[in-house]
């Protein structure tokens, strides 16, 4: 029998073929390239941005939305995710940075007012454009263009919150405060175990049970985030980098940062002269880009979707929202990522406090996004 | 107009970020850190959102 659809699917097929293999030989040669000219660490930065970017948009795993499910619809599944990946990741990193200080850094920072402040804003914001740290950055590179008008708002945010950031810090802090060691796992792995109860006791019962897809996220993300630490000594965050770029781009511009003291900081100088090839925020924030775009592209028909109209007003809001996520991230020493996810992870109290101040502010921002024309009033 | 043409201007941005900064800043291979940070015997040395000004 003849299937006069055949050569058209054939040509599909290798059409879909040629795509996704030009796909994968462009980020092995992007990491090739930067491995090569930059040195193996930097590469193996770039991979492991990519890997975040893939698992994000391929296996459609947030920060943002879950909030809002839980917050509007009760779901915790999301939110239950993200506290598993959280708990896997402090098993290890906990542990390993009690035993090489030094060589190894958490995301410690003090708890103050305008961490708090920054927080609950960050909170706010991240539901108005519905996309957080990583979310932005991931929601760009797939093709939102929320996410794409948010982003270099959300640089220049990020830069002005860094270049202000002491004048807020000596409104009030305290001490850098840190779960450390076997003691610290545990209270931590509690803390994590006492969330994930209340949320279930406060979720719909029948909306329960984490879907297998976001299971696999949460330890793929939890397994890069280690290798996160393990190459680059740090933990995985996002708003440096955002800001290193602005920064960039202030003084190519003829700016002066003389005048603040975290830009004018010796360490942050080498930084700024150097390249964002060998900077691990930056890297980790290219390969979050380039992979949601592969993660898209490699999708058939991934691209295809008819860009949403709203009005004038709402994308006014949304370069508001995105200024505000960069400036208020800084104020708060990170965000959903740099805060939340490896803050507690790397056992930093900064982080539970960060994760209450911006729930808050969730609250606030899912009301506002009707409001302010970016989905349809209830 | 779809979200190929957004995608599209994601990595056009990237692209131009990278031009710029290879215009202002010079790579060296020879002087990159060990591969792993974990086991390098170096203090950890990157900008991070937490960190105040070192």
């Amino acid at each position: 029998m003849s299937d006069a659809a055949a050569p058209i699917r054939e040509a599909r097929a290798f059409e879909g073929f040629a795509r996704r293999g030009g796909l994968v030989l462009a980020l092995l040669t992007a990491i090739a390239l930067v491995a090569l000219f930059a040195g193996a660490r930097f590469g193996m930065m770039l991979a492991v941005g990519l890997g975040f970017g893939i698992a994000l948009e391929g296996l459609r795993f947030g920060f943002a939305g879950p909030w809002r499910a839980m917050i509007l619809r009760r779901e915790p599944a999301g939110i239950l995710a993200q506290l598993l990946s959280i708990g896997i990741v402090s098993s290890v990193a906990i542990p390993l940075l009690a035993a090489h200080p030094g060589e190894l850094t958490g995301a410690q920072a003090p708890v103050g007012w305008a961490m708090i402040g920054g927080a609950f804003v960050f909170g706010a914001a991240m539901q108005v454009v519905l996309g957080c740290g990583s979310g932005s950055l991931v929601n760009a590179g797939s093709g939102n263009p929320v996410g794409l008008l948010a982003l270099p708002f959300f640089a220049i945010g990020s830069f002005a919150g860094a270049y202000h950031l002491i004048w807020w810090t000596d409104l009030g802090s305290l001490p850098i405060a840190t779960l450390s060691g076997w003691q610290g796992l545990f209270v931590t792995w509690a803390a994590l175990l006492l969330t994930g109860a209340l949320l279930l006791r406060l979720g719909r019962p029948d909306a329960r049970r984490i879907p297998r897809r976001l299971v696999i996220a949460a330890i793929l993300l939890a397994a890069l985030a280690i290798a996160n630490l393990l190459i680059a000594g740090q933990p995985w965050g996002v708003v440096y980098g955002l800001g290193l770029w602005a920064a960039k781009g202030f003084t190519a511009l003829g700016g002066d940062l003389s005048g603040s003291a975290f830009w004018s900081a010796p360490g942050t100088g080498r930084i700024l002269q150097g390249s964002i090839l060998t900077d691990y925020t930056s890297l980790t924030n290219i390969g979050l880009i380039a992979g949601a775009f592969v993660t898209a592209a490699w999708r058939n028909g991934g691209l295809s979707q008819k860009l949403p109209s709203y009005p004038i007003g709402a994308w006014l809001a949304v370069i508001i929202a995105g200024f505000l996520l960069g400036y208020s991230s800084r104020l708060a020493f990170g965000c959903n990522v740099g805060a939340f996810f490896s803050g507690i992870s790397t056992g930093s109290l900064h982080g539970w406090v960060w994760f209450v101040a911006a729930f808050a502010g969730a609250f606030l921002g899912v009301r506002l996004r009707p409001m302010l024309g970016l989905e349809a009033r209830q | 107009m779809t979200r190929k043409f957004t995608a599209s201007l994601a990595i056009a941005f990237l692209a131009t970020l990278i031009l710029f900064d290879q215009a202002t800043a010079k790579l060296n291979p020879y002087q990159a850190p060990p591969a792993f940070a974990f086991g390098s015997g170096l203090a950890s040395a990157g900008g991070f959102c937490g960190a105040l000004p070192q």
